[in-house]
């Protein structure tokens, strides 16, 4: 609580950014870039806490730049949602956190991703990608179980990290259950395949395979995107019980679940960090006009 | 907008020339359903031909003899009529073979699927899929000639004729048969699949053998099976060099013959029409028909229960 409160008035307190002040002026037609923001550091809102740090983070596919710039930060143990129309970049953004867009030619990441507190960065090219990915977890678009028994399916990260002591495996298998909210359904049938299980389950299921190697970060992909509402409810709650626990950073296509749960809210127009702020100001108060136009539904 | 009705006849036209169509439609599905028929009137015949033959054989020779004697000599004065050493033979050979093909095509299959370049890979698959393209005589002779002379150094005591080298060359025919089929499931295998692996820390060869692999098994399956039925029905290869004596073993350095090299050597020798040893080969017909269709309907269960669910 102490945090949060010291938090609250660093952002108070803190100067009024320009480069939010400059692209409040800007038309919606015209990207970031074109009215001149440079962004810099201070575009970081002041974040005691910080689990990763973006400095001038850009990412190419080819020789096309889908991100350009990018100076956040992410808060330790906190949701962040990245929010913004399709082919702004989000997914881009959180798949370079992990390194998926190594397992395809043609990709190039400049700049920094900085993880705290050992400040690696993630996109160096002499960090190894599996070394780095032991150290986050993912959560994809759809359901994606493998074709093994939940249990297995659970125990798979903690196989792949060399874990060999049984009784652990089944200890952290359970916790890891519980702690996805799925314990209660399966306990019964953890030798069973993960196919036998609904839609909503197999992604707890996944999300209870990404907590079990114990992330410093955990990666949400529009982790509700194929489910149904009630199943949809199920993650949100899952996610809100996460908060405080592990660094959430969430990207999302549906703005209600971005102020349901997230404490910090990204906006990305065109691969720039349009907006970055405290969801509630990113919504109730937004300081840019994209963003505003954004989330009143007026183009995305 | 005022339309003028079409006049009386050309309604008339239309609907006569449709009458037209709707007859050359029944007529092209019917034709088109011959086709289709004629596969399963084909499969059909085979089958009565098999079983009308046989059943003459097996009015002069007992079911229960021809299943459990263990000598086969259609061809001797003395004649007996015991499949036993006939299905051995087809076994072993096959065992050799499914050694050879299983592993080196799923191997071959996962490096083409995971790691090999995509131009590599568009070369190499269909210069695998030659292997298949040789004529089997060619193996037949490449087996006898050249693999058991090879095993021979390694095993003196190695006869020239074995199942051994046979098999071992039928197993390098059926690669692609197995390799090609693997790599067509595991690159079907969805991409998030893959990318949940490897976002759990998986490296390429993990992510290959603990995700893709299980996860196109009922393909995978399924190019097992095709290898087995392939290698059981495969004849030239084990009649050059496998030998042609009947022999009760599970040995494969042993010389033996198989199903189809006796039918082989029957229908080429010079056994009287309607004679008991030539009725005997429909028998064998029968019994191959069978193993094979046994083969098939495990394959086809084993790909229902490890249907991909993805």
């Amino acid at each position: 609580m102490v945090t949060h409160c010291t938090l609250a008035d660093a952002q108070d307190s803190a100067p009024s950014r320009p480069i939010t002040n400059l692209l409040r002026r800007a038309t919606p037609t015209m990207t970031p870039h074109e009215v001149g923001a440079d962004p810099v550091t201070d575009q970081i809102p002041a974040i005691a806490d910080i689990k990763v740090q973006l400095r001038n983070f850009g990412f190419a596919y080819g020789s096309n730049q889908v991100l350009k710039d990018l100076n956040v930060a992410f808060e330790n143990k906190k949701v962040t949602a990245l929010i913004g129309p399709s082919g702004c970049g989000k997914t881009t953004l959180l798949r370079s956190f992990n390194r998926m867009h190594d397992l395809y030619p043609g990709n190039r990441y400049t700049g920094e991703i900085l993880l705290l507190p050992d400040r690696i960065n993630l996109v160096a090219p002499d960090v190894s990608p599996t070394e780095m990915r032991m150290r986050l977890s993912m959560v994809f678009q759809k359901p994606n179980p493998f074709p093994k028994s939940i249990f297995e399916n659970v125990a798979f990260g903690l196989r792949m990290r060399g874990v060999r002591d049984k009784a652990r495996i089944r200890e952290k298998v359970e916790q890891s259950l519980r702690d996805a909210a799925l314990w209660d359904e399966t306990k019964d049938r953890l030798h069973k395949p993960a196919y036998d299980l609904s839609g909503g389950q197999q992604q707890r299921l996944c999300i209870a395979r990404a907590l079990a190697v114990d992330p410093e970060i955990v990666l949400f992909d529009e982790p509700t995107s194929a489910l149904d509402p009630t199943a949809t409810l199920r993650i949100e709650e899952l996610i809100d019980s996460l908060r405080n626990r592990v660094t959430i950073i969430i990207v999302t296509h549906n703005m209600q679940q971005a102020q349901r749960i997230a404490d910090w809210t990204g906006f990305l127009y065109l691969g720039s960090m349009v907006e970055f702020d405290r969801t509630e100001k990113v919504f109730t108060n937004p300081g840019n006009k994209l963003t505003e136009q954004y989330i009143t539904g007026r183009f995305g | 907008m005022t339309s003028t009705p079409l006049p009386q006849t050309e309604v008339l036209g239309a609907i006569r020339r449709r009458q037209r169509r709707s007859l050359l439609d029944r007529g092209a599905a019917m034709l088109l359903g011959a086709a289709a028929a004629s596969s399963i009137i084909i499969t059909v015949g085979i089958v009565m031909v098999l079983a009308i033959e046989s059943s003459t054989f097996f009015g002069e020779v007992g079911i229960l003899t021809f299943l459990t004697d263990t000598v086969w000599t259609p061809l001797f004065a003395d004649a007996r009529f015991g499949i036993l050493p006939l299905v051995t033979g087809t076994l072993v050979t096959t065992a050799v073979a499914l050694a050879v093909a299983m592993p080196i095509g799923t191997i071959v299959a996962i490096w083409l699927s995971e790691y090999a370049p995509h131009g590599v890979r568009e070369v190499l698959k269909p210069a695998l899929e030659l292997l298949s393209a040789v004529p089997t005589v060619v193996y037949g002779y490449f087996a006898l000639l050249f693999v058991t002379p090879l095993l021979q150094k390694l095993m003196p005591e190695l006869p020239t004729f074995n199942m051994l080298g046979a098999g071992i060359v039928m197993g390098i025919m059926i690669i692609p048969y197995v390799s090609s089929l693997s790599e067509d499931a595991m690159r079907g295998v969805p991409r998030i699949l893959r990318e949940g692996a490897y976002a759990m820390g998986a490296n390429k060869l993990l992510t290959a053998l603990k995700v893709v692999y299980p996860a196109a098994l009922s393909g995978i399956g399924s190019a097992y099976v095709l290898a087995i039925s392939r290698a059981v029905g495969e004849t030239m290869i084990v009649a050059i060099a496998a030998g042609m004596q009947p022999n009760l073993t599970l040995d494969p350095t042993q010389p033996a013959a198989t199903i189809t090299a006796f039918i082989v050597q029957v229908s080429l020798g010079d056994l009287p029409h309607g004679s008991v040893g030539y009725q005997s080969i429909f028998a064998a017909g029968v019994v191959l028909f069978v193993l094979t269709l046994g083969f098939n309907i495990a394959g086809y269960r084993l790909r229902k229960r490890f249907r991909e669910a993805y």
